[in-house]
């Protein structure tokens, strides 16, 4: 009964949602997932737009990179759907989902290592090709020129990125700040539609992460790409996003633009925990009461 | 910015000109391996002459190999197996179709005659089975990786020589192998005594006819989008597969055409001994592939060629050493490990060295100079 209920409540919230962003770039629908047990995601919803620029927030934990990794197809969800420019993409490859149009990048750096940097960016932009393995082979002319397109498209990747001084140089050799924008211009080359950056600025100096701020606003332009982010710089995401969603456990506890995000108590609660009386040093919690809790749900 | 495919139709090479530039690189393989056969055979004699066969015939194969365990990062142990069914195809097709076309089991015709041909044909039948079980190795790779994975393609090597040691005895007799069709001999490869008698159609220039336009088509697939797909899988297969490169297509095209010039390898290798011997093809063989490989350096497509070249040749010159050359072969593979334990070239090329650049740049600027 109580399941009914929730399911005809989501149901009622997606299509508001749908209703008044026409034709999401990106719309995940009450997408769970567990690991055993664990509700590692519950229902999570998300409607992002053409040239949108989300944020996704949430305690360390939270299950943000779950959602990345459900979204790409990393992870098949338990229940809910993706749809990507209105195509059902849950369930598929993550190789298929990265050809339908969604590039993400990863938050424990995954570049291909032994590769040049440029190669790593023309690696991305194969997946543009036509052309086959007889056409590589015999060098066709189709094949010639995929591959002039492709090292020039690389190449003014990379521009944009500002790592071309570096185009020569072995992926793994580059300094951090240097491998993030990598992460970004291969993603990039990939030709998405909408794009999820795993914390972009983690690890960067004021300087490198003002740097970046200014260029992923600059690339949604550049790229007619949406943008969901992940990132724990509360500064950087109270900034550029338009909504944001805050997700705890698994659970989505709060929507809505920065600011009506920053005054939620529940995502106050979420980073800094329940405010206790005057008891600075949170007690354990007491068992029965915890229990009466449990058998009233 | 612009997307790929809007800036093909601007970039399309001049046909002609593509056309020379795909074309040229096979006839001067050709070319050169008809001058292999013509000049540096007569030249050299018949001792370095099957030196070079094998030379050739171990590029064939390293080459190949090198495409699984190099570029896609695979480790197979199996690469034997492949030779060994593209052997038994090849010598089935030339010894009973020679008997039941040319009614004998000699070679038959001069350059490109009818045996000639037949052995050609023997070699594409090779590759083409070989690749058909490539796909039947490339299926579990998918799901299995590393140290797991070399399990089966060893397995699967074990399999085919198994395979082959049961099959029927071979018929020598013309009239009784004239009484049967050519489907029906198709089981009697010999098993545990082998396959003998195969017309030896094995010369220097069908080696290394082979082996350069191998190594022409690696080289083209290691500089295009398709051999990055498949280095990515190997750098990292959930950024690949993140990344758009289907990673499951990836690994088994990388074991269909590695089995497919495996499976030629073998019939070369079959034609020049003039026999199979299953035992002969059986994990040592697949090991001593690995070791070229992983000598030369993984990846490298100069590493092979000169991977390949040094261990055929070494057991050669120390043969006097008798029976001690192999403790000095063993020794030269644990000193270049030590030494270089990435291989004589690593991941790189002769022309992506810097020693190499340097020597070139200097040239060039030498000739700017001089012509100031």
């Amino acid at each position: 009964m109580a399941q009914g209920h929730r399911e005809a409540f989501a149901l009622a919230a997606w299509r508001r949602e749908v209703s008044t962003a026409a034709a999401p770039a990106l719309h995940a629908d009450a997408l769970s997932l567990s690991f055993g047990g664990l509700k590692a995601v519950s229902e999570f919803t998300l409607a992002l737009p053409p040239l949108g620029l989300y944020g996704l927030i949430g305690p360390n934990g939270a299950g943000k990179t779950t959602v990345f990794n459900l979204l790409t197809g990393v992870y098949r969800p338990d229940a809910g759907q993706v749809l990507l420019d209105r195509e059902r993409i849950d369930g598929k490859k993550p190789s298929y989902i990265a050809r339908a149009g969604m590039a993400r990048t990863f938050q424990n750096i995954r570049l291909f290592g032994e590769l040049s940097v440029i190669d790593n960016v023309r690696t991305a932009a194969g997946v543009r090709t036509r052309s086959g393995l007889l056409r590589t082979l015999v060098r066709s002319p189709l094949h010639v020129a995929e591959e002039r397109a492709i090292t020039e498209r690389s190449l003014e990747l990379l521009d944009v990125l500002g790592i071309t001084h570096r185009r020569e140089e072995q992926a793994k050799s580059l300094p951090y700040g240097d491998m993030r924008r990598l992460e970004i211009a291969r993603a990039l080359a990939t030709e998405p539609k909408v794009l999820l950056l795993d914390e972009p600025v983690a690890g960067m100096n004021t300087i490198e992460k003002h740097q970046m701020r200014s260029l992923i606003e600059e690339l949604r332009k550049k790229f007619d790409v949406a943008i969901l982010l992940i990132e724990h710089d509360m500064g950087l995401v109270m900034d550029i996003c338009e909504q944001i969603t805050v997700i705890d456990h698994g659970v989505t506890i709060a929507r809505g633009t920065p600011k009506e995000v920053q005054g939620n108590p529940a995502v106050i609660e979420a980073y800094l925990g329940v405010p206790e009386d005057n008891d600075p040093i949170p007690r354990p919690t007491e068992a029965p009461h915890s229990d009466d809790a449990e058998a009233e749900a | 910015m612009k997307s790929l495919q809007d800036r093909v139709s601007a970039l399309r090479p001049n046909p002609i000109a593509a056309a020379g530039l795909s074309l040229a690189p096979f006839v001067a393989a050709v070319a050169l391996a008809f001058v292999m056969d013509a000049a540096i055979g007569p030249a050299v004699g018949a001792t370095w002459t099957k030196i070079l066969l094998d030379v050739g015939i171990a590029i064939v194969l390293a080459g190949s190999l090198n495409v699984v365990n190099g570029y896609a990062g695979q480790f197979s142990i199996g690469h034997a197996g492949f030779m060994l069914v593209g052997a038994y195809a090849a010598a089935w097709l030339t010894f009973y179709g020679s008997i039941h076309w040319f009614d004998t089991k000699d070679t038959v015709g001069g350059f490109m005659g009818n045996g000639q041909l037949l052995f050609l044909a023997g070699c594409l039948l090779g590759g083409v089975i070989a690749s058909v079980f490539g796909i039947i190795v490339g299926l579990p790779s998918l799901r299995l990786r590393g140290d797991y994975l070399a399990i089966v393609t060893l397995g699967f090597g074990e399999i085919v020589r198994v395979l082959g040691q049961i099959t029927a005895r071979q018929p020598k007799n013309i009239a009784v192998i004239q009484d049967q069709s050519m489907a029906a001999l198709a089981n009697k490869l010999g098993g545990a005594e082998g396959f003998s008698q195969i017309p030896g159609y094995t010369r220097l220039f069908f080696v290394y006819a082979f082996a350069f336009i191998l190594l022409i088509l690696i080289y083209r697939l290691k500089y295009s989008s398709k051999g990055r797909a498949l280095l990515a899988v190997r750098e990292n297969e959930i950024a690949a597969e993140a990344m758009g490169v289907d990673t499951t297509r990836a690994k088994v095209v990388a074991f269909v055409f590695s089995a497919f010039f495996a499976g030629i390898g073998g019939a070369l290798y079959a034609h020049q001994v003039g026999a199979i011997d299953p035992k002969e093809l059986g994990f040592q063989k697949s090991i001593d592939l690995v070791i070229i490989v992983v000598i030369g350096g993984m990846g490298s497509i100069t590493g092979i060629v000169l991977g390949a070249t040094i261990l055929v040749v070494l057991p050669e010159v120390f043969r006097e050493f008798s029976d001690y050359r192999m403790i000095v072969y063993a020794l030269a593979l644990i000193l270049v490990m030590i030494l270089r334990p990435q291989g004589i070239m690593g991941v790189q090329e002769l022309w992506e060295l810097p020693l190499w650049r340097k020597v070139t740049a200097k040239l060039s600027r030498s000739q700017h100079g001089g012509a100031k």
